[in-house]
Formats: structure tokens, sequence, C-alpha cells
């Protein structure tokens, strides 16, 4: 298995994404710029928190337009796994990826914080090696993040069960308490809380681990390769 | 040519904290008789598009995928000829 990091200017959790993947989960991880057009070669692409392109317009409005995203979009579509963590997220409800976007938290203060977060589908390929309604405290750390969708698009996610992070106290203003979703096929994955800063106990936390083994056990199962 | 004046603002049904943070100074600043604010953003676009029809269809598609995120803002615009510069 082998996984890329989008670099995209204004990206600030990119190295600490390459480190969470390569030196504690063991998946080797790639920068790669967001000028590249392939992600011929990789089992995962990771698009990572950040101001990409100085959160311009709206977060990631910018960010969707550039050359790595059409690449981003079919590796999706091949059903390539990707994981969008904050402005990751942003990026990809604006591609068009995840349903809804992400709006200025209620309260209009950045807010960077531990959040504990329930487990709402533990059968997903990021959340399988938490046990069911497992409640786990992941770092936030945004002005935007209060998810936003209108009714018919949060019916849909609740009946595919689309949901896969609540927050037990909602920080921000977000619809339905959501602090993660994957799209309807299950494969795209975004999420505001970062795992990869909750990797180190001597950093606080090791509960971010869980998201990057579940994808280790999912590639495993599949026998590693949904590379377009 | 002409000249595009864009309006995006977010629709009625979603609440703009922004807006909210405003009209909530408002009422501290005393203007009690302000009962609503909406908060928005501006955009002018010159075009060098020959017929109206054609910048009308190209300004709608930028909002649609770019000014605009038409989950939860919409838009509106005016366009305006504008005299092509002759020396």
């Amino acid at each position: 298995m082998r996984a890329a990091v989008i670099t995209f200017p204004g990206s600030n959790c990119d190295e600490d994404l390459q480190w969470a993947l390569t030196e504690i989960s063991g998946i080797p991880a790639d920068l790669v710029a967001a000028t590249a057009t392939t992600l011929t070669g990789y089992d995962a692409v990771f698009l990572p928190g950040g101001f990409s392109y100085g959160d311009y317009l709206r977060s990631g409005a910018i960010a969707r337009f550039s050359p790595i995203m059409t690449a981003v979009k079919k590796f999706a579509a091949a059903g390539g796994f990707v994981v969008g963590i904050c402005n990751g997220f942003q990026i990809l409800t604006e591609a068009g990826l995840l349903p809804g976007t992400l709006q200025w938290n209620t309260s209009l203060h950045f807010i960077c914080a531990p959040a504990p977060l329930e487990i709402v589908n533990s059968d997903t390929p990021f959340t399988n090696a938490y046990p069911a309604g497992t409640t786990i405290t992941l770092p936030i750390a945004h002005g935007q993040g209060n998810y936003y969708a209108d009714p018919a698009t949060l019916v849909a996610l609740e009946t595919n069960h689309q949901i896969i992070f609540r927050y037990t106290d909602n920080p921000n203003g977000s619809v339905h308490d959501i602090a993660g979703i994957t799209n309807a096929a299950g494969n795209v994955l975004g999420m505001m809380p970062h795992p990869e800063r909750a990797m180190e106990t001597l950093l606080g936390s090791t509960d971010g681990r869980g998201v990057f083994q579940s994808l280790i056990h999912t590639m495993e199962g599949a026998g590693s390769n949904v590379a377009n | 040519m002409f000249k595009a004046k864009i309006y995006v603002n977010y629709k009625p049904s979603v609440l703009d904290p922004q807006a909210e943070a405003v009209k909530t100074a408002l009422s501290r600043m005393g203007h009690d008789n302000v009962t609503h604010v909406l908060y928005g953003k501006y955009f002018e676009l010159t075009l060098t598009s020959t017929d109206k029809a054609s910048a009308q269809a190209e300004v709608e598609t930028i909002c649609d995928r770019l000014l605009a995120n038409v989950n939860m803002e919409t838009y509106r615009f005016t366009l305006v000829p504008v005299p092509v510069e002759v020396d």
C-alpha cells in the first residue's frame, strides 16, 4: 500500500500526515504537488489541512480547480480511497466529491481544541479498527467547520449510513452534529477533526491511529490495488 | 464588451453567522430598528463578449462553478454594455 498526500499552496498539515502514515502507521507516503496530473501507483490519496490558496473566495473553492483534482476525481470514480481532513474535507465538498458545505462556525471563532467524537459507523474502510459505538477524542482546528446540508441531503446521509463521526458536544453548529461523512459509494471520507495529530501518547493521544489502521486492514483484505 | 455586476448571498434558509454578528453589533449600537442583515459578496467582471446572450450564459457558468457555492448561496447579476475604447 502506498499513499499520496497532496500539497496545495497553503497546505500546512501535509508533512504531519506524511509522518502519521509513514513513521507511525508503516504506510509509505509521498507528498504530491497540486500541479501534478497523475496518481498512478497510489492506493490511497489524502488531502491535508491548511489554508489552500489562502481560503480565498471560500475555503476549498480555488483548490478544487488545481490540476491534481482532475486525477483525484478519476481516482475516486475508480473506487480509490480518498481522505480529506479539515481543509481537505472543505476541498472535497467544493469539488462535489462529498455532499454539503462547511461554513463559518456559529461562534465565528477559530476553534482549536480536543473534540470528543462518536464513531457512528465502524463498518467502513476508515473506521473498521474502532469497535462499534466507541467514543474517541481528536483535535479540531478550524474556523469553518460548521457542516451544512439541505434536509433532503441529510436524509440521504442518515439513510445510507454515510455519517461516520459525530461530535458528542457540538463545537461549531454542524447540522446533526456531523464531524465526518463518506460519499454514497463509501470510498471517499471527509472529516474536520485531525487524526494525524493524535498518533503519539507523548503528544496526548493515539485515538487517531485507528483511521490509518482501518485502511491497512481494508487494503490487506482487498489485496491492495485499486490505483487507476 | 460587457460589465457584469454580480451579487452572491446566502440562501434565506441558511443561517449566516457573519450576518448575525453584524446584526448583533448594530443592536449594541442602538440600531434596534434594523430587523435583518444580508451579508454577501460583490464582483465586477469585464467581458469581451460582443452579444449579451453569450455574456449572460458565460457569467451564469462562472457563478455556478466558482463565484457561488450553490449548495448554500444564490447569485444575481446585471450586464451593462461597456463602450470599446478607440484610439
